[in-house]
């Protein structure tokens, strides 16, 4: 198991470090840098040129790669150029938001999902045509799409503000007010990132069950006279979450893209936002910063799911032993 | 269900293809005295309650500052057929342009611009799948009949490539291209992109299927006939893969034009003047615009139809229940 986690932390640093440095490599080699947006402004070449110097854009790729990483390496991510503060800063700050974003919309897509999935999977009649439509429905609205009509739903209504992270002066109210305020904010980009998501878990919760309640220990303990609803819940339940646990390392990957657009429509202060604005402004220590912190959170989406992964599915444990 | 999906889809396609035929209006004409103007609807009941043919309201301006707008109740415009080059308008002269779906924020005509739009944005998804398919069959079928060390390494290329959110990939390899490109050049550009983003499943199921194809006696047969290894491949084991890539076609083409969309609405995609269905919703994305003028928001149900119909059409087949659970149904 040691020699598993080993393979796995080592994994998640060469994932970590693979997606910052192509960050970095790709925004310095794209045209223009931080000092474009001065041409033509009135500003002088030679204080662009200044300008560039100071920053350190003058020097070549590597060894502007070089020196990055050996500061990387001592945690230090550079400073961005675009809000002159130290990056690590500014990325934890907004890495925190997304987290926030994407752990609330997971936690409601699979509390919505999984029931919904046994449901579907296992009864007849009305109810799981009723939850498949909607899992149809839900599929087709993606985040950019239902954002959006959230958005306009709420603008219209004025039921929940439309974007940020709070409307409250820093500072004014308890803490209480603030958490309210919070959650507030929270339940438009949350629904709208969920949305999509329960349907997916739904849909493949169904199928898993489905194809569960054929395998013998079921019809077994069915014959032997255990209650079904004992059957579905307790026996059948537990390994057909194996599908849904196995996607969860992919479905870190897709919150993240989920997030990125939710963030932008409803200006909600996440990572999502952070980066776009570095890349448009070539703030390549910004952009290599969320990056990393980008590749943190998928590693850390894997191997949560592999851990899940193992609980729910003896069988694995052994095997990812055997696997190192 | 399948059936309504194809229809929408099949629909959407002649849309595209006949779109000078629907609207006499081009996507970038501006009418001054149209900005956000409301949908004029078409009306077969009159004021008086009474049955005519298809007929709309002239729409005024009242007020310039405050965008408000007045139907002209007294005066009802027929609407005529296949005439002035589409197959139903107002007659010119008579009550102003004709703006079904309403205008946008610069006066342009949201319908207009919806079914022209709906060139660029399928056609980029369309070329994007096309080129994901080409390369994912490549590289799975290299993988699969190669085997060792090269399928090994294509796999894991391939899953790392899977894990990385699509979006951020799509997002950084736009953002460090130039930021302002003509049309032409963002179509290629993206499209490219996207397809760069989008092959890795499809190589993994390629590479699966071949790999099985490849034990086959048939194959084996072939090979022990003489066949060369790459026309094996090409000939007998790929063909195979198929179906597989079909479905893989119509789950990679949402997932496009819903990546156009993205990247459209924040501004690196189709620039403003063009039409896709992203460009206007970016256009539709302050939220004071999105509370006064509901029809800016027509690109996303547009996207949800499409979304939707595809999804009808690949529906998996009914999931078989067990008897003894069935009961409480």
């Amino acid at each position: 198991m040691a020699r598993y986690l080993v393979r796995r932390l080592a994994f998640s640093v060469l994932l970590v470090l693979v997606v910052a440095s192509a960050a970095l490599v790709l925004t310095r080699l794209a045209p223009g840098d931080i000092t474009s947006e001065q041409v033509g402004t009135g500003v002088s070449g030679r204080t662009l040129a200044a300008d560039r110097s100071r920053l350190g854009l003058d020097r070549p790729l590597v060894v502007q790669y070089v020196e990055w990483l050996g500061r990387a390496a001592r945690l230090d991510f550079g400073t961005s150029l675009m809000y002159g503060r130290p990056v690590a800063g500014l990325v934890a700050e907004r890495a925190l938001n997304t987290a926030l974003l994407a752990v609330v919309a997971l936690l409601v897509a699979t509390l919505v999902g999984l029931p919904l999935g046994v449901i579907a999977g296992s009864r007849r009649g009305m109810m799981p045509g009723l939850v498949r439509s909607g899992s149809v429905l839900a599929l087709s609205l993606p985040s950019l799409v239902s954002s959006l009509l959230f958005v306009f739903v709420a603008a219209r209504t004025g039921w929940l503000p439309t974007g940020g992270m709070t409307s409250l002066e820093p500072g004014a109210g308890g803490w209480l007010s603030s958490l309210v305020d919070l959650a507030r904010h929270l339940v438009l980009p949350a629904a709208a990132l969920a949305l999509p998501l329960s349907a997916t878990i739904e849909r493949l919760q169904a199928r898993a069950i489905a194809d569960t309640l054929r395998e013998p220990f079921v019809v077994a303990a069915l014959a032997r006279g255990v209650p079904a609803s004992r059957v579905l819940w307790r026996s059948a339940f537990k390994p057909a979450l194996r599908s849904v646990t196995a996607i969860y390392g992919l479905i870190f990957g897709s919150l993240l893209s989920g997030s990125f657009v939710v963030e932008i429509v409803t200006s909600w202060p996440g990572l999502g936002r952070l980066m776009f604005d570095a890349l448009r402004s070539r703030d390549l220590y910004l952009v290599a910063g969320c990056a990393a912190a980008g590749g943190a959170f998928l590693a850390l989406g894997g191997l949560l799911s592999d851990i899940a992964l193992a609980l729910v599915d003896p069988r694995l444990r052994g095997s990812a032993e055997a696997d190192s | 269900m399948r059936r309504a999906g194809w229809i929408v889809l099949v629909g959407v396609a002649l849309v595209a293809m006949f779109a000078a035929w629907l609207t006499p209006h081009s996507p970038g004409e501006r009418f001054e005295d149209r900005i956000y103007a409301p949908p004029m609807l078409v009306h077969v009941i009159d004021s008086n309650g009474s049955w005519r043919t298809p007929f709309v309201y002239p729409v005024r301006l009242v007020d310039r500052l405050e965008r408000r707008y007045e139907e002209d109740c007294a005066h009802p415009v027929e609407l005529r057929w296949f005439s002035g080059g589409v197959i139903v308008g107002v007659p010119p002269g008579e009550g102003g342009p004709w703006l079904p779906l309403g205008g946008d924020g610069s006066g342009r005509d949201v319908f207009a611009r919806l079914v022209f739009g709906s060139r660029l944005s399928l056609g980029v998804a369309l070329v994007a799948t096309l080129g994901a398919l080409l390369i994912g069959t490549l590289v799975g079928g290299a993988a699969g009949a190669a085997g060792g060390l090269v399928d090994d390494g294509l796999m894991r290329l391939s899953d790392f490539v899977l894990v990385l959110p699509a979006m951020y990939v799509v997002l950084a390899l736009r953002a460090s291209m130039p930021l302002v490109l003509a049309t032409p050049a963002v179509f290629a550009l993206v499209a490219g992109i996207m397809a760069l983003v989008g092959w890795p499943l499809v190589a993994r199921g390629v590479r699966a299927i071949v790999a099985a194809e490849r034990e086959r006696d048939y194959a084996q047969a072939a090979r022990s006939l003489g066949m060369g290894r790459s026309r094996l491949l090409v000939r007998h084991l790929l063909p195979a893969a198929r179906g597989y890539l079909a479905t893989q076609a119509a789950l990679l083409l949402p997932g496009f034009i819903l990546a156009e969309a993205t990247l459209s609405y924040v501004g690196l995609g189709f620039p403003d003047p063009d039409a896709s269905w992203g460009s206007m919703l970016q256009e539709a994305g302050n939220i004071a615009a999105i509370a006064d003028a509901p029809w800016t928001l027509v690109p996303a149900l547009a996207i949800f139809a499409v979304v939707l119909a595809v999804n009808l059409v690949v529906e998996a087949p009914e999931f078989t229940v067990l008897p003894g659970l069935g009961r409480r149904g």
